[in-house]
C-alpha cells in the first residue's frame, strides 16, 4: 500500500491557497443533493456540521451525549493558539507553524502545520462574530497570555472555560442549521460501525441508547470527529464517555491507524488519591504561568512533608528546588508539557514527591501572589483554584497546589490525508480522532484550534473535491453490506450479553488502564512493552469470556455501552504497544528509556525514524501491519529539541 | 463511612417506578458523589442486578451532564454540580434519597436519567448569531469594554445542566434561557437579532411545556454556574420592548 498524503506542490505557505484554486467545487444549487455524516459535536464535528449545512449540504450529526453541547471539548480550560500578533511580540503565522512542529519534535507533516497556523487568524475572528465572549483588556481589545513551549503571548482565553465557550458557539451555529432544517441531529446514539461499498465509505450503523435500535445511515461522505481514546489508560483526564469506538470500528473496515502509541500526558493534573478514582482533574496548563514548581531539595525533607511533621510553607526558600527552572532557564516553568511531565517523574522517582503516594509536586502561587495580589491572582484563575479546592479540601491561595502528570491528549489516530480524508475514500478524520498536526506531542492550546480549523476551515473545501467527482445517487440502506454491518453489530451485542462471566466491565477496564500506565505511560522500555502485550492478550481472552453485562439490548443500557468501548481499547491497547515497540527512539511524548540523551532528553533518531507509523488490520489476531509515510521536511532544520 | 440510598428506580418512560433501598459501606470521604454510585454500581452487578442508570460525562463540573435530586435539592447541598459533590458533605449512617430531575418538559427515560432534549429547542429556535463560517471582521475590530465582555462572560457559563428547572416550583426554564439572551443582548454582535431573539426562545419555552417564573429566586440560589436571577429581569425587558415593536404578534 502507498500512503499518498496529496500535499500540494509549492512553497510552503502558498500550498493551501493553491490547493484551494485547484480542487474541484459543488455548485450552489448542486450541494444539496449530497448528504453528509458527521460523527461528532465536540469543536470539530460541531463546527464542520454548522459549516457544511450553511453550504446546503444535507447534514445528520451524531453524538452519544443527551446533547450535542455536552461533547468533551466542552471541559477545555487554557486557550485556544492564534497567529494574530495582537500583542506585537513577534508572533506570526510561521512561528506558530515552527513552534508546532518543533514542539511535536519534527514528527508532523509541515504542510498540514502550516495550513493550521494560517488558518488560526480566522478562527478567532469567527467565534468573536459569533458572540464567543474571550477575555479582554481595559481597551477593549483581545487579551491574550502565553503557554507552554512558546516564548510569545498568542493564547486567546474564556477565564478558565475557553473550550465551553468556543463549544457553545460552534454549538449555537450547529442549532441553528437544525433550525434551518439543514441538520439533523441524533443525540445519544453511538456510532457502531462504518459501511464500506465498493471501497467507498456509505454510511453508518448506529445504536440509539434509549431504545436500543440499531439503525443504518447512508451519505456520500462520512466524517469521524469522534475525539481521542486517553481513555484507554482508564484514567485520564477525558470525559467518561470518550471512547475509540468509532475510530477503531473503521480502523477494522480498513482505515490505516496512525501513530497510535503518540499519548499526552498532562504535567498539571490533580494527584489520584485512591482506588475509588474514576477519573483524573486538570489544572490548566496557564497556571504555570504563575505558579512556580518545585520540590524539596532532600528526600529527607520530602518525608518529614509525608509524614505530616511540616507542611510546604515551613520548607526554606534554599531547602525548595524549582527543578524546571534550575535545568531549563529558558523555558522555566513553561517547557513543553512531555518535558515538565517527565522532570516531575524524576524527582518523584528520586523520592522527593510531596504527598501520601510520593506521587506528586508542589505548583505554588505564592510568589505570583505577593508581586500581583491575591484579587489578580483570582480574576485569572478563580475557577480552577475553587476547582482545586472543591476537590482536594486545601486552598492553593494559601497552601501550594499538588500537581502530578495524568494521560490527557492522543496525539495518534486515524490516518488522514491532506484534505483530512483517511485511506477509504469519503471517510474522513477531523480533530483529536486524526493523527494528523501535533507529531509527537501537541502543545497547549492547539487541540481546540486544530479542531475547528479542521470544522470551519478545511473541511468545507476538501469534503467539496470529494464530492464534486461523486454521483448524487446515493448507497441505499438496503443494500446488502448494510445490512450484513447491522447483523454484525446485532451478532456482537449478543454475544456480549450471553458471555456467562463474573466480572464487571470496570474491572477490565481497570486492569488494562494499569497495564499500559505501567508500561506505556510516560516511560517506555522493550521488555516492558513485550510483557505488557502477552498481559493484554490475556486480559482479552478472559474479557470475552468472563465478563458480565447486564440487561439487555432494547433498552438504556450503560454497561453494554461500556463493555462495546472497553472491548475496543483492549484491541487498541494491543496496538499501541505494538507502535511503541517499533519506534526505537525518543520522540515527544514516546520516551523509551533505552533512548536518551546524557540529560536524560528525548534521543530522537530521524534517519531511521522520520515517518507516521500507519497501521493496517488484516484480521482477528493476526499482527498488524505497518505502512510508513515518510516524513520530508523541507523549511525547518530538524534539531534536538532546546529549552534550555 | 456507610450510607443508606433511597433511589428513585424506573425501568424506562413508561413504567410508574417508585423508591428503593440500598446500602454502601467503606465509603471515603474524597469520593465524589458520583463515585459513590459507582461503588453502588460495582457492587449490584457483581450480585447479578442492573446497575442505576445516572448521566454524567466530564465529572469536571462543565459539561451540564450530570443530574440528580439529592435530599430534595437539586445537585445536592452545595451549589455545585453532583460531579463536583464530595461525601465529606454527608455524614456517617446518614440516609440519602435520590431522585431525577421532576420537570414536564423533562421525562425520566430510566431511574435517573431525564431528557432535557426541550433546552437544545430554545437555543435552536434563536440562541445564536446567525452568521456564517468566513467573511467575518477581524476580532479586534468591534472593542468591547471589558466590563461588558465580563458580565457577557458570566451569563455564558450556564452549563444547560437544568437545575434551574427542577429547582423551582413551577418548573419554569426562565433562567436558562435568560442566560443565553443576556448573553448576546450584552455583545455587539448579537445586537441586529435582539428583539426577535427574545421573542422566539421565550415562545419555545412555552411551548415545551415549562411553566411561569413568579420570581421566587430558587434557580438562582441552586445553579451551579452561579447565573443571577438579573438576567430574568434583563430577557423580560428585552421581550418587552420586542412585542411593542414585533411583526409577530
Ligand atoms: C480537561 C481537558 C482540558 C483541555 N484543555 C485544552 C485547552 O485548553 N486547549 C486546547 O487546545 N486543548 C485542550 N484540551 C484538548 C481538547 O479539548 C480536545 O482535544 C478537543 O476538544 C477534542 O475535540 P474533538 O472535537 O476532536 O472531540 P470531542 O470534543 O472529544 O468530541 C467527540 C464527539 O464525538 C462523539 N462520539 C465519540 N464516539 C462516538 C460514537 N461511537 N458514536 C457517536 N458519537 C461519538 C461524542 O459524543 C462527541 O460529540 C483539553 C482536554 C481536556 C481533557
Ligand atoms: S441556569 Fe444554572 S441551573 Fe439553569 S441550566 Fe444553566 S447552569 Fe444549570
Ligand atoms: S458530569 Fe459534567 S457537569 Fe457533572
Amino acid at each position: 500500500m502507498i500512503l499518498d498524503s496529496k500535499i500540494p506542490e509549492g512553497p510552503l505557505a502558498e500550498k493551501w491557497s493553491r490547493h484551494k484554486f485547484n480542487i474541484k467545487l459543488v455548485n450552489p444549487a448542486n450541494k444539496r443533493k449530497y448528504d453528509v455524516i458527521v460523527v461528532g459535536t465536540g469543536l470539530a464535528g460541531a463546527s464542520a456540521a454548522a459549516s457544511l449545512a450553511e453550504l446546503g449540504y444535507n447534514v445528520k450529526a451524531f453524538c452519544f451525549q443527551d446533547s450535542p453541547r455536552r461533547a468533551h471539548s466542552i471541559a477545555a480550560q487554557g486557550g485556544i493558539n492564534a497567529a494574530k500578533n495582537y500583542q506585537n511580540d513577534g508572533d506570526s503565522v510561521y512561528r506558530l507553524f515552527y513552534d508546532t512542529i518543533k514542539g511535536g519534535d519534527y514528527r508532523a507533516r509541515e504542510a498540514n502545520v502550516y495550513r493550521l497556523a494560517e488558518v488560526s487568524v480566522n478562527i478567532i475572528d469567527q467565534c468573536v462574530a459569533q458572540g464567543v465572549p474571550f477575555a479582554r483588556e481595559y481597551g477593549g481589545l483581545l487579551a491574550n497570555r502565553s503557554f507552554g513551549g512558546a516564548q510569545v503571548s498568542r493564547t486567546f482565553y474564556a477565564r478558565g472555560q475557553t473550550g465551553q465557550q468556543l463549544l457553545l458557539g460552534a454549538y449555537s451555529a450547529l442549532s441553528r442549521q437544525v433550525a434551518n432544517g439543514k441538520v439533523k441531529l441524533y443525540p445519544r446514539t453511538e456510532m457502531m460501525d462504518v459501511v464500506v461499498v465498493d471501497g467507498k465509505a456509505s454510511g453508518i450503523v448506529t445504536r440509539n441508547l434509549i431504545t436500543g435500535a440499531i439503525e443504518s445511515h447512508s451519505a456520500h461522505a462520512v466524517l469521524l470527529c469522534t475525539g481521542g481514546y486517553g481513555n484507554v489508560f482508564f484514567l485520564s483526564t477525558n470525559a467518561m464517555g470518550s471512547n475509540v469506538t468509532a475510530a477503531w470500528r473503521a480502523h477494522k473496515r480498513g482505515a490505516l491507524m496512525a501513530n497510535p502509541c503518540f499519548t499526552q500526558i498532562h504535567p498539571t493534573c490533580i494527584p489520584v488519591s485512591g482506588d475509588h478514582q474514576s477519573k483524573l482533574t486538570l489544572m490548566s496548563e496557564s497556571l504555570r504561568n504563575d505558579g512556580r514548581v518545585w520540590v524539596p531539595a532532600t528526600k529527607e525533607i520530602s518525608e518529614k512533608l509525608r509524614k505530616g511533621e511540616i507542611t510546604a510553607n515551613d520548607i526554606k526558600e534554599e531547602d525548595r528546588d524549582y527543578f524546571l527552572e534550575r535545568k531549563y532557564p529558558s523555558f522555566g516553568n513553561l517547557v513543553p508539557r512531555d518535558v515538565a511531565s517527565r522532570n516531575a517523574k524524576y524527582v518523584c522517582d528520586e523520592g522527593r514527591g510531596v504527598n501520601e503516594t510520593g506521587e506528586a509536586v508542589f505548583l505554588d502561587f505564592r510568589d505570583a501572589i505577593k508581586r500581583d495580589t491575591e484579587e489578580l491572582i483570582r480574576a485569572k484563575y478563580g475557577n480552577l483554584f475553587d476547582m482545586y479546592q472543591q476537590i482536594t479540601g486545601e486552598n492553593p491561595y494559601k497552601v501550594p497546589m499538588k500537581i502530578y502528570p495524568a494521560v490527557h491528549y492522543t496525539m495518534g489516530g486515524l490516518w488522514v490525508d491532506y484534505n483530512l480524508m483517511t485511506n477509504i475514500p469519503g471517510l474522513y478524520a477531523l480533530g483529536e480522532a486524526n493523527f494528523s498536526d501535533h507529531g509527537a506531542n501537541r502543545l497547549g492550546a492547539s487541540a481546540l484550534m486544530q479542531g475547528l480549523a479542521d470544522g470551519y476551515f478545511v473541511i468545507p473545501y476538501t469534503v467539496g473535491d470529494y464530492l464534486a467527482q461523486t454521483p448524487y445517487a446515493k448507497i441505499d440502506t438496503d443494500h446488502p453490506e448494510f445490512q450484513k454491518a447491522e447483523q454484525e453489530v446485532k451478532d456482537r451485542i449478543s454475544k456480549l450479553l450471553d458471555i456467562p462471566g463474573e466480572k464487571t466491565v470496570d474491572y477490565f477496564h481497570k486492569r488494562l488502564g494499569k497495564i499500559m500506565w505501567d508500561y506505556c505511560g510516560m516511560a517506555r522500555t522493550e521488555e516492558g512493552l513485550k510483557k505488557a502485550k502477552s498481559m493484554i492478550k490475556e486480559l482479552k481472552t478472559e474479557f470475552w469470556s468472563n465478563v458480565n453485562v447486564l440487561g439487555g439490548n432494547e433498552e438504556l443500557n450503560q454497561s453494554l455501552e461500556k463493555a462495546h468501548r472497553v472491548a475496543d481499547f483492549l484491541e487498541l491497547g494491543e496496538l499501541m504497544i505494538d507502535d511503541a515497540l517499533n519506534r526505537n527512539e525518543s520522540c515527544g511524548g514516546h520516551f523509551r528509556e533505552e533512548y536518551q540523551t546524557p540529560e536524560g532528553e528525548a534521543l530522537r533518531d530521524d534517519e531511521n525514524f522520520a515517518y507516521v507509523s500507519a497501521w493496517q488490520y488484516v484480521g482477528e489476531d493476526e499482527e498488524e501491519v505497518l505502512h510508513k509515510e515518510p516524513l520530508v521536511f523541507e523549511n525547518v532544520k530538524l534539531t534536538q529539541r532546546s529549552y534550555k | 463511612m456507610n450510607l443508606t440510598l433511597n433511589i428513585w428506580r424506573q425501568k424506562n418512560n413508561v413504567d410508574k417506578g417508585g423508591f428503593r433501598e440500598y446500602k454502601v459501606s467503606d465509603i471515603s470521604k474524597d469520593m465524589s458523589f458520583l463515585e459513590m454510585l459507582d461503588v453502588l454500581n460495582e457492587q449490584l452487578a457483581e450480585k447479578g442486578e442492573d446497575p442505576v442508570h445516572f448521566d454524567h460525562d466530564c465529572r469536571e463540573g462543565i459539561c451540564g451532564m450530570c443530574s440528580l435530586y439529592i435530599n430534595g435539592k437539586p445537585h445536592g447541598p452545595l451549589q455545585t454540580t453532583t460531579c463536583q459533590l464530595h461525601m465529606r458533605s454527608f455524614k456517617d449512617g446518614e440516609t440519602i434519597t435520590i431522585e431525577p430531575w421532576r420537570a414536564k418538559a423533562f421525562p425520566v427515560m430510566k431511574d435517573l436519567v431525564v431528557d432535557r432534549s426541550a433546552f437544545d429547542r430554545i437555543i435552536q429556535a434563536g440562541g445564536y448569531v446567525s452568521v456564517n463560517t468566513g467573511g467575518v471582521p477581524d476580532a479586534n475590530e468591534i472593542p468591547i469594554p471589558k466590563r461588558i465582555a465580563d458580565e457577557a462572560f458570566d451569563a455564558a457559563t450556564c452549563i444547560g445542566c437544568g437545575a434551574c428547572v427542577a429547582a423551582c416550583k413551577n418548573a419554569s426554564a426562565m433562567l436558562f434561557t435568560s442566560a443565553k439572551v443576556s448573553q448576546l443582548a450584552m455583545l455587539p454582535q448579537g445586537q441586529v437579532e435582539r428583539k426577535e431573539r427574545a421573542e422566539k426562545m421565550i415562545a419555545q419555552m412555552d411551548a415545551e411545556g415549562f411553566g411561569a417564573c413568579t420570581n421566587t429566586g430558587a434557580c438562582e440560589a441552586e445553579c451551579p454556574k452561579g447565573i443571577s436571577i438579573t438576567n430574568i429581569a434583563r430577557m423580560n425587558r428585552e421581550y418587552f420592548s420586542a412585542v411593542v415593536s414585533s411583526e409577530n404578534v
